[in-house]
């Protein structure tokens, strides 16, 4: 729960406290005096350098890896895999992989998943939120428990019964199977989302409200005019997390769009293989993964302050 | 911020105050109603309702055509009669277990160096949370490269810079398993950098001050004072990484499909051949049997986890 207890307060974390506090406060296994001496010092800044040159090679250099192999033409990237530079420049495999390969097709259909996706998730966990936590209902306590308690289901236990919902959905009796909506309506089913919305309106101030329902506000004013606006820093989280988790979603796409002009890159990419050339496919992977890094170079700041959250997003 | 007795008073004298407005606004209205639509829709369809099928389904003889019949606890027995479930379950504690083995203490090394870096930190933890932003499709086959089993396979080439023989990688059962957990370590490490390295900052430094009055050196202060107070994040994500663990489905099934011989057949890959193997319709009572299972023993083994470590974990 520390989880949620960090999300809903992102201001104060930002706030910098003078610079004397900070170099007290700073201090951590290594005492200030211990760094002032000569051992310590060498030492602490070859264990730095190593770490940084061991991050450097395991974090980055697989995706360097896949940047270069996308231009080096294929004869060589099999010929010499670790070649620090490339024997020649193919820039064409992107233009094959994008036209001949349909790359382009896989990706509009990812990025078609991940705005129905986030949408989805947007209503429903904005509109919940808003309803259990400022609106109030008297089984309001339920619900949320009722959503709660979904969180320590094992997304495994849903798998088939959801395939089964999805072939045939109780009450409408609609099947979904190779339609968007497959994907887009179970993505709103995130308890995460919900609760990270609503205990962020519980901390939103009271006396705001009350102030508009007083100026004559309704519900639907006080939602669209106040709480939404008032909302932004976690709209932001909760949107770059969805579109992220969409990207990365594997098996349940694969279930429910069989037609492969459906299908998402995620889903495309291992059925393409065995047919493409090493070079194309390369390319292929690195167009696939140039929006999700991408958008963690944008929202740097989201992955890395807001501890948990990444893990947590998908059951 | 408001604080909590902010919080419960305002709302409570406001509605005292307004009596009209409550009544309005704050209780079961139609609005209220009109807002609580896309969680019930939402959730009831897609969340709660496959929930309680998924028991149901488990004591039942399912396929899309006919209808359902009871058959009680047939589905349990036939599976823990199929010879592959035993392999199943060993391959998912293996896996488990190598990932806690390789896994769990990367992410405190790395986290415990990088809390003590005034320079670059911000870099640092950049590097380590990217393998967590490629999509993992892309990762294993991407990998499926690095292990590459010729002499020209990077991995090996790499091995034979410093004159060690090409290995199998994933060609061979007994290397088949770590190769896919190093590849599962090095996308999910990341995320638990970052967790750790927000758990160090609330270490409180006095700590620190009173070992070293004490005369401890720095090994000391690691051991003493920093992994006790991290003790309570620890149990935490070793507990969620295990339950991660029991449910991996992408790298096995994108990196060998289970093979070679069965070495990595997982219980989440049994559950997709129960369920999706057989494009006719598949044995969906018998993979709901087992997914209940795995979530039963992974709800009594947490619970066991908690329980026995209650006297450790709760100071902090």
């Amino acid at each position: 729960m520390t989880t949620l207890g960090r999300v809903r307060r992102p201001a104060p974390a930002r706030a910098q406290p003078p610079a004397r506090a900070r170099v007290q406060e700073d201090r951590g296994v290594i005492s200030p005096a211990d760094r002032r001496r000569r051992r310590v010092r060498w030492t602490l800044r070859a264990v730095q350098v190593a770490t940084l040159l061991f991050l450097l090679v395991v974090g980055l250099g697989p995706v360097l890896w896949m940047a270069k192999s996308s231009i080096t033409p294929t004869q060589d990237t099999l010929r010499a895999p670790m070649a620090l530079w490339p024997g020649g420049f193919d820039l064409g495999q992107f233009a094959t992989a994008w036209t001949r390969t349909h790359i382009d097709r896989y990706l509009l259909n990812t990025v078609w998943i991940a705005i129905g996706s986030w949408l989805v998730q947007i209503v429903v966990a904005t509109t919940a939120g808003y309803a259990l936590s400022v609106l109030r209902p008297r089984f309001h306590r339920v619900l949320t428990g009722l959503v709660l308690a979904t969180l320590f289901v094992p997304s495994i236990v849903l798998l088939v019964p959801l395939y089964l919902t999805v072939v045939d959905v109780p009450l409408v009796h609609l099947r979904l199977i190779d339609t968007f909506w497959a994907v887009w309506l179970p993505a709103g089913a995130s308890a995460f989302n919900v609760i990270v919305i609503k205990r962020f309106f519980d901390n939103l101030p009271r006396e705001i409200f009350e102030a508009a329902r007083v100026d004559g506000a309704g519900p639907f004013q006080l939602f669209w005019l106040i709480v939404l606006p008032m909302s932004r820093p976690i709209l932001g989280v909760v949107s770059v997390f969805a579109v992220i988790g969409t990207w990365k979603d594997y098996l349940w796409p694969l279930l429910v769009l069989r037609n492969p002009s459906l299908q998402p890159l995620s889903v495309r990419l291992p059925t393409l293989q065995p047919t493409t050339d090493l070079g194309v496919f390369i390319a292929a992977l690195t167009i696939s993964s140039a929006i999700p890094i991408a958008l963690f170079l944008l929202f740097q700041r989201l992955f890395l302050r807001g501890p948990g959250l990444s893990g947590a997003i998908k059951g | 911020m408001g604080s909590y007795a902010e919080r419960d008073v305002i709302p409570r004298v406001a509605v005292r105050r307004w009596p009209r407005v409550r009544a309005r606004f704050s209780r079961d209205g139609l609005s209220t109603f009109l807002f609580l639509v896309p969680l019930l829709a939402i959730f009831g369809l897609f969340s709660w309702f496959p929930i309680i099928r998924a028991f149901v389904m488990s004591l039942q003889e399912t396929n899309l055509v006919s209808i359902p019949t009871f058959v009680g606890l047939e589905n349990f027995a036939r599976v823990l009669a199929d010879p592959v479930f035993a392999i199943a379950v060993r391959n998912t504690a293996y896996f488990a277990l190598l990932a806690l083995v390789i896994g769990f203490p990367i992410p405190i090394v790395l986290a415990v160096i990088m809390s003590e870096t005034r320079r670059g930190k911000g870099l640092m933890s950049a590097l380590a949370y990217l393998p967590v932003v490629v999509p993992p499709v892309v990762s294993v086959l991407l990998w499926r490269f690095f292990f590459d089993a010729s002499a020209t396979g990077v991995f090996n080439t790499m091995l034979g810079w410093i004159g060690l023989g090409p290995l199998p990688w994933l060609q061979n059962s007994a290397s088949a398993m770590p190769s896919i957990v190093i590849e599962a370590t090095w996308a999910a490490a990341g995320g638990t950098v970052i967790i750790y390295l927000a758990a160090l900052l609330s270490v409180p430094p006095e700590l620190y001050d009173a070992a070293e009055v004490d005369g401890a050196s720095i090994w000391q202060k690691i051991r003493n004072v920093t992994l006790p107070q991290l003790r309570g994040v620890l149990f935490v994500t070793l507990i969620l990484q295990l339950i991660a663990t029991a449910q991996v489905f992408t790298e096995p099934f994108l990196f060998t499909g289970g093979g070679p011989a069965n070495s990595t057949t997982t219980v989440l890959l049994l559950i997709y051949h129960y369920a999706f193997q057989n494009s006719l319709g598949g044995e969906y009572g018998m993979a709901a049997a087992l997914s209940i299972m795995l979530a039963g023993f992974l709800a009594v083994f947490t619970a066991g986890y908690f329980w026995l470590t209650r006297s450790w974990s709760t100071s902090s």
